[in-house]
């Protein structure tokens, strides 16, 4: 931290000064608004009596990138998205669109049937469809009369 | 703060009169990174579940307008559960400040993401200026 003695001529830079601690304190704050309130991917899920139906709105993400693990009944998702990188003679005018590697996590309430779970990417867009093992279906049971 | 902070969210389209939209689906403004080089423009927009033929690009005098139908996923017999971000359409204009070649105009969609080059017109293009000695 700076901690400068200044003279009464000085008040403009320490205007300045205190101009560049507002702009660090910005940086800061808008970093953490932005990382921290949250996930990345965002994620839908849908669920029935069969299984799960779990959607992540991933876009600019080639296929390939994607790593998606099943252990037990908790699914993992991770990835990275390059940043644009600038040419020589180009300027940036807007850049909002994120990169940087992800991972996400989710805990399912019931066990997966591992050998069926298919995942599809379409339009920037993963569903991974995740059956529920058969053993933990509920089952209906039938009351029979005496 | 910086005016231009965004949300780690969808945002959602707010019209500039504050006026609220007549369509029953919700809008959201698609992110974007916008760059120049000497003689064009390089849009590019995250638009995730929007198909090829869902895009819909309009160029009026210098006023962009990207739209994009999103579907919304249906699956019988399941019950959404839990939900992170809403589906609808996205829209954003942007005001163009260079003259366009509205004729060399490229658009491109892949995994969601849309790519606009927008060439800049030959007369809108800085012309150098050799100095000779005489």
């Amino acid at each position: 931290m700076l901690l400068r003695r200044f003279a009464e001529n000085d008040l403009f830079s320490s205007l300045k000064d205190m101009q560049r601690i507002q702009n660090q304190l910005d940086r800061l704050l808008s970093a953490s608004a932005s990382s921290g309130s949250l996930e990345f991917p965002p994620t839908n899920v849908w669920t029935s009596e069969e299984g799960a139906i779990v959607r992540s709105e991933i876009p600019g993400i080639e296929p390939e990138r994607v790593d998606i693990s099943l252990v037990n009944n908790t699914l993992t998702i991770r990835g990275s998205r390059g940043e644009e990188v600038l040419k020589e003679g180009q300027s940036c005018h807007r850049q909002e669109r994120e990169s940087g590697h992800f991972t996400r996590t989710l805990q399912l309430p019931f066990n997966v049937n591992s050998d069926r779970v298919e995942a599809r990417f379409c339009n920037g867009v993963l569903e991974i469809t995740l059956p529920r093992a058969e053993a933990e279906k509920p089952r209906k049971i039938s009351v029979v009369t005496e | 703060m910086p005016s231009q902070l965004m949300d780690a969210k969808k945002q959602e389209v707010v019209s500039e009169n504050g006026s609220e939209q007549t369509r029953s689906r919700k809008q959201y403004s698609p992110r974007t990174d916008i760059f120049e080089s000497h003689d064009q423009l390089l849009l590019l927009a995250d638009m995730p579940g929007v198909k090829q033929e869902g895009i819909d690009i309009t160029l009026e005098q210098n006023v962009l307008t990207i739209r994009g139908k999103v579907e919304t996923p249906n699956f019988p017999g399941y019950s959404l559960a839990y939900t992170e971000y809403g589906v609808g359409d996205f829209e954003r204009v942007f005001a163009l400040s260079n003259e366009i070649d509205r004729d060399g105009i490229q658009a491109t969609v892949k995994n969601g993401v849309l790519k606009l080059i927008l060439p800049k017109s030959k007369a809108s293009l800085p012309r150098k200026i050799n100095v000779q000695t005489e």
